[in-house]
């Protein structure tokens, strides 16, 4: 059987399953349908957190740029879980306590004001439609290379899916198809890092064997030799101050995340909400200690399959072959000599995409077409938990906090309920139109998101908890600043592919880049909203009240009911 | 429930409080100081076959992270199981 069919019929398999689960789990009310009725238990939970956090982005695009940033690829390592702490131990438990549906719940009601309301939900629909391009890329790569079919196509039946047991089974099926997802991701992404490793090294711990064997070493001499810049040196792709930046900024921004945040929602009990944390930050993690070692390893492999080889024997290569028409990897042999020259200089004759180090690494090690197969279900599956759960938190944006919350606060469970379905299916479409028609510059827009999330969302709930006389004044005031600065600054700097300006209209925010110019706003945001908050009264009696609540012990009951989830 | 905290409510604050400090202390001194701003001096520090500085930047904080998030559950959980049998011994609420 060929590549193609066994992808096909794995994919299949795949999909029935998720759909099953999400016709077993539909829901009617909209408890269910936004944070599955409270009752989902912790490890599931952390499993569906795991794979709605980690995206195409992780699974497909992170080893790779990992590999190619060798030692700097730490802001993606670091940033991206080490959010996880800030959200364990600042935001998760009180967020749980408070108990309602969404974030701009948290900020309309311990901001007392709906203008608060209103902006956390623009700000969470704008950080989700962003979010969602960059998984329908990496839905159209994967149905593209392995199914031979058209992006658009392969995008449509992505959406189909992902619609169905949204609407159908609402945060409740997204959750428990999500929970096998993970699983699926895992699966995919550890058979062929296992398979490498003990190619590469003799030991079948790829985690271990990044650090116990002297590929990184041998890594790191190639690429001097090559010209290019050593593996393990900290601070060749970007400054200190950029690492440090972006780093903070990554992580500030995964705290802030709405539809990382709602998860903690969905479970039990603050204890819960604890455990689940527990649970989302080993499943993650064991993705990130191995995606290093993938980076590692698939770059000294590629190194050593093409670099100063034949030309012509590298194109007979029959995955270079296919990479090569999908426009993904570029060999050109532009001195005539024969031989691809591989290399950081002039010189160079290779193009590669970062994209396809995970998606290439079962054929560069020549494993079986089966594990090829399952790579791509994997990286579908992390495209697709992701996009479901910005789905569903977007609807909730609209359908919950801006049409009952603020517009129609007679409207009956019924009517919600369907408001949050006509949404959906229109994010859905505008979800599929961007998939088909991506921006030209997605990658910049996902370092708005995390900006964007970093200096608003992020610091706002986290003065709402910890700062029982910060007031309506002080949060808008706050998230304004913080809001305005970063996209201005992102702007500026990004003007070039985002306006068409020629050249930036600013290099960096003294020396930092729009990825970390984010840490600055939340800066701004913290200060303005200090200073406005000791300026204007203090909050009413009864959000005191409500803070006092937050910050109190879980009552007995509710911890009986943990006990046996 | 009370208008404010009570005394036993205060003293469950204030230690949460202190764990979450001390926690995010580590997480500021392995992510931020050993990965990045020590980078330099520690990527002379051999650890196994790689420098100590790249370990941490590419493993080593990690573990730390997750280590941390599972000390404050179980910190917490016995923090409340403390203040449990605190309120059942005292005459509070």
């Amino acid at each position: 059987m060929s590549v193609e069919v066994i992808t096909i019929i794995l994919v299949l398999i795949t999909f029935a399953i998720y759909t099953g689960i999400g016709w077993w789990s539909r829901v009617r009310d909209t408890s269910n349908f936004y944070v599955a009725g409270q009752n989902v238990p912790t490890l599931a939970n952390g499993a569906a957190i795991a794979a709605d956090w980690m995206s195409a982005a992780s699974f497909i695009s992170m080893a790779g740029l990992v590999a190619f940033l060798g030692y700097d690829g730490t802001i993606y390592l670091m940033g991206w879980t080490g959010g996880y702490v800030l959200l364990a131990l600042l935001l998760a438990p009180y967020l749980r306590k408070f108990g309602k549906f969404t974030v701009p719940d948290f900020i309309g009601d311990r901001f007392y004001s709906n203008s608060a309301r209103a902006v956390a939900a623009i700000a969470t629909i704008f950080i989700s439609l962003t979010y969602i391009s960059g998984q329908m890329r990496g839905v159209g790569i994967v149905f593209s290379r392995y199914l031979q079919v058209d992006i658009i196509v392969g995008v449509l039946i992505g959406m189909a899916i992902v619609g169905f047991f949204a609407l159908l089974g609402g945060m409740k099926g997204v959750t428990w198809t999500q929970a096998i997802q993970y699983f699926v991701i895992i699966i995919a992404f550890l058979i062929p890092a296992v398979a490498i490793s003990l190619q590469l090294t003799g030991n079948p711990v790829p985690q271990l064997a990044l650090t116990t064997s002297d590929i990184v070493d041998r890594l790191g001499q190639i690429q001097i030799d090559l010209g290019m810049t050593e593996y393990m040196a900290p601070f060749t792709d970007l400054s200190l101050i950029n690492v440090f930046m972006v780093t903070l900024a990554l992580m500030a921004g995964t705290a802030g995340l709405p539809h990382v945040i709602v998860r903690f929602y969905t479970v039990k009990s603050v204890r819960a909400a604890r455990w689940s944390a527990v649970w989302a930050i080993i499943f993650i993690g064991l993705l990130y200690l191995t995606a290093p070692a993938v980076g590692a390893f698939a770059k000294y492999n590629l190194i050593d399959t093409i670099a100063d080889k034949p030309i012509e024997e590298v194109q007979s290569i029959d995955w270079v072959n296919k990479w090569e028409t999908t426009g993904l990897l570029q060999l050109e042999d532009r001195n005539g000599d024969g031989m691809v020259d591989f290399s950081g200089g002039e010189d160079n004759e290779v193009i590669i995409d970062g994209d396809i180090i995970v998606l290439s690494t079962p054929e560069v090690a020549n494993l079986s077409p089966f594990i090829i197969a399952l790579v791509a279900a994997g990286g579908l599956a992390a495209a697709l938990s992701t996009a479901s759960g910005l789905l569903i938190t977007m609807t909730s944006a609209v359908s919950h906090d801006i049409y009952y919350r603020i517009f129609n606060k007679e409207a009956s469970e019924a009517q919600r309920l369907r408001v949050g379905r006509i949404t959906l299916l229109i994010a859905l479409l505008i979800a599929a139109y961007v998939g088909i028609n991506p921006p030209g510059f997605a990658g910049e827009v996902v370092a708005l998101a995390f900006g964007l999330g970093a200096a608003s969302l992020f610091p706002v709930i986290l003065l709402g908890i910890f700062d029982k006389r910060m007031n309506k004044e002080g949060a808008i005031a706050g998230i304004i600043t913080g809001l305005a600065f970063t996209l201005i600054m992102i702007g500026a700097i990004l003007s070039e592919s985002i306006f068409g300006t020629d050249g930036p209209l600013l290099n960096s925010f003294f020396g930092i880049n729009a990825q970390g110019v984010g840490v600055i706003g939340m800066i701004l945001n913290l200060i303005v909203s200090f200073i406005v908050s000791r300026l204007t009264p203090a909050p009413p009696a009864e959000i005191q009240q409500l803070i006092e609540n937050v910050r109190a012990p879980e009552d007995d009951d509710a911890e009986k009911a943990v006990s046996n989830g | 429930m009370n208008k404010t905290l009570n005394e036993k409510q205060r003293w469950y604050w204030k230690k949460n409080i202190r764990l979450i400090a001390s926690l995010l202390v580590v997480w500021a001194i392995v992510g931020f100081g050993g990965a990045i701003l020590f980078a330099e001096p520690l990527n002379d520090v051999q650890f196994l076959n790689v420098s100590l500085s790249f370990w941490l930047a590419h493993q080593g904080s990690i573990l730390v992270f997750i280590l941390l998030i599972l000390i404050y559950a179980l910190r917490m959980d016995k923090l409340d199981k403390k203040y449990k049998s605190m309120v059942k011994d005292g005459d509070v609420n």
